[in-house]
């Protein structure tokens, strides 16, 4: 490590990155303070007043638009569908990349190209292609091919990162002892990769969680979370809009937790393991 | 014997196959589809098969699809250097001055955790800030700096910038982070000794060291913005047109094959720039 002073570059450096942290939760602080707005409080500060009141009407009441338990339970499928399809997927083709096989030049710029297409391409023309052959676009059929596109292509370039750092030395000595190549997988390979999975399964199911602009021409008639916010932002005019912010705000780190306790579970657990 | 000599030199095409099919799918085929679309004809009630030119026509000669690909192209290099300026000195602080790896890791996330939540909540999450009865207007009439609201400050393309830097800047963050990390810190060290001032270190070794970083997240803010229509329209209050907003548009009044030549030319505006980006760094080496 280096230890020479700390100069001026420091300080000014430092004040540059709290205000970048400022910039990033300051305006989410607002509404995650404006959504516990009392009964007849507004869209803006000040405070009329403390209350749950426009918790009680986003999960308890009726709303005027759409059903925003649906929605949920409609959204959380798709997340854990994409999500799981990401791990297995990529996984796969992160393991074809470690070796030259005829057409990986091609299909590694496909998944940047999948990466680099804007969103409402993507949801354009898979939108149009049900369209043309017939097919009714749905969240499981159309919705989930779009999320694809887009987790797709950040699990590999993860797959991509941990396969670099990979340690083949393990595989030889796996081989060496008389392992099958999948017990070579499954014993040595998988154990070390699974909290870079685990990573994957997380980014996969909060880019799915979360998308709007894939979701918008390919969900079919039955909305999806992101685009009943949609919905309810050029309708509502009361605080229940930052109420439903705050909700899905901490579900989604709520997730972010739960991914990183496993994996830092699981990390615990092998060095015991290698300790012992 | 066959089989185990086979079966090594199959598997990778084995293993290559779900994303192959995937991607043929959702990305190539409906690509194909928006290409051939783009040759349709329509009328108001529907689309049929036709190969017209009318769709290219009537959008290329359009002065309104000039001056919207002209705003979109002002908001993709507003934005673009913005977080290139903001991502570049927050990846640098992290990736040289912060000496811990666990304090790395923690300020890293930091930064990351914002980001993994909706998009659209975070916009809305602008406008009681910068409303005109928003806090910052609030504040500073209080503090007797302005003596009524200050409009510019939400439904305008400020605003759109603003919140676009909001989003994207983590893109920026990311990609330098890791370049940053990986340069030997040795050549620091070397360069250091041979007298070199901090300002020539920065220039001379560590920004050319960090370019295919810089690189990989160009293209991602470049094509985010350059494809976005929910910040446009959400934060310029409709008053702002973008390339992306337009297709929308397009759709929502069910002019696919309009919008199918429009997205045609956005995807080739979009890989020209992306193009252009990797001649002069080549990404692929650097994974």
């Amino acid at each position: 490590m280096n230890s020479e002073r700390r100069g001026p570059g420091f300080y000014v450096l430092t004040a540059f990155f709290v205000l970048f942290v400022l910039f990033l939760y300051g305006p989410m602080t607002t509404i995650f303070i404006l959504s516990f707005q009392g009964p007849n409080g507004g869209l803006t500060f000040p405070m009329n007043g403390v209350s749950l009141r426009w918790f009680e009407n986003l999960l308890f009441e009726q709303q005027a638009v759409g059903d925003f338990g649906g929605a949920f339970s409609r959204s959380l499928m798709l997340g854990i569908m994409t999500m799981l399809t990401t791990v297995v997927v990529s996984l796969l083709a992160g393991l074809a990349f470690r070796r030259r096989f005829l057409g990986s030049g091609p299909l590694f710029y496909l998944t940047i190209a999948s990466l680099i297409v804007p969103s409402i391409l993507i949801s354009l023309g898979i939108g149009l292609a049900f369209n043309v052959f017939g097919l009714d676009p749905a969240w499981y059929s159309s919705a989930f091919g779009a999320h694809l596109t887009w987790t797709l292509p950040f699990g590999l370039l993860i797959m991509f990162a941990v396969f670099n750092r990979f340690n083949p030395a393990y595989e030889e000595a796996a081989r060496d002892l008389g392992a099958t190549p999948w017990q070579t997988f499954v014993h040595v390979v998988l154990p070390i990769i699974l909290p870079s999975l685990i990573g994957v399964g997380l980014f996969g199911f909060t880019l799915s969680y979360d998308e709007f602009a894939r979701t918008l021409m390919t969900s079919g008639s039955f909305n999806t979370l992101p685009l009943e916010i949609y919905g309810m932002t050029t309708n509502v005019t009361t605080p229940v809009l930052y109420a439903l912010g705050t909700v899905t705000t901490v579900f989604s780190m709520a997730i972010i937790v739960v991914a990183l306790l496993s994996i830092a579970v699981l990390r615990k657990r092998r060095a015991r393991r290698i300790a012992g | 014997m066959t089989r185990s000599h086979l079966a090594p030199r199959l598997a990778p095409y084995l293993q290559a196959t779900p994303l192959t099919l995937i991607l043929a799918a959702f990305l190539v085929l409906p690509i194909a589809t928006i290409v051939m679309v783009s040759f349709w004809d329509y009328d108001s009630i529907q689309i049929f098969p036709a190969f017209v030119f009318t769709n290219y026509e009537e959008t290329i000669s359009s002065p309104v699809t000039w001056s919207t690909y002209i705003n979109t192209l002002k908001y993709t290099a507003i934005v673009w250097a913005v977080t290139l300026f903001v991502g570049f000195w927050v990846a640098y602080y992290l990736a040289f001055h912060i000496r811990s790896a666990t304090a790395q890791m923690v300020l890293f996330l930091v930064c990351t955790i914002p980001f993994l939540t909706s998009n659209i909540i975070r916009m809305i999450s602008w406008i009681p800030f910068l409303g005109r009865n928003g806090l910052l207007n609030q504040t500073m009439m209080n503090l007797g700096i302005i003596d009524k609201p200050l409009e510019f400050l939400l439904f305008s393309d400020f605003a759109v910038v603003l919140a676009m830097v909001h989003l994207y800047t983590l893109f920026m963050v990311t990609p330098i982070f890791n370049t940053l990390m990986r340069i030997d810190r040795a050549l620091i060290e070397a360069a250091r000794d041979a007298g070199a001032s901090g300002w020539q270190i920065l220039t001379n070794v560590i920004i050319p060291l960090a370019k295919p970083g810089i690189a990989i997240g160009s293209i991602f803010v470049v094509t985010l913005v350059m494809g976005d229509f929910i910040t446009v329209r959400f934060m310029s209050g409709g008053q702002s047109a973008s390339v992306g907003l337009m297709m929308a548009n397009q759709i929502a009044l069910l002019q696919y094959p309009a919008a199918a030549a429009n997205a045609v030319i956005l995807l080739i505006l979009v890989l020209l720039m992306v193009g252009a980006i990797l001649r002069i760094v080549n990404i692929r080496k650097e994974l």
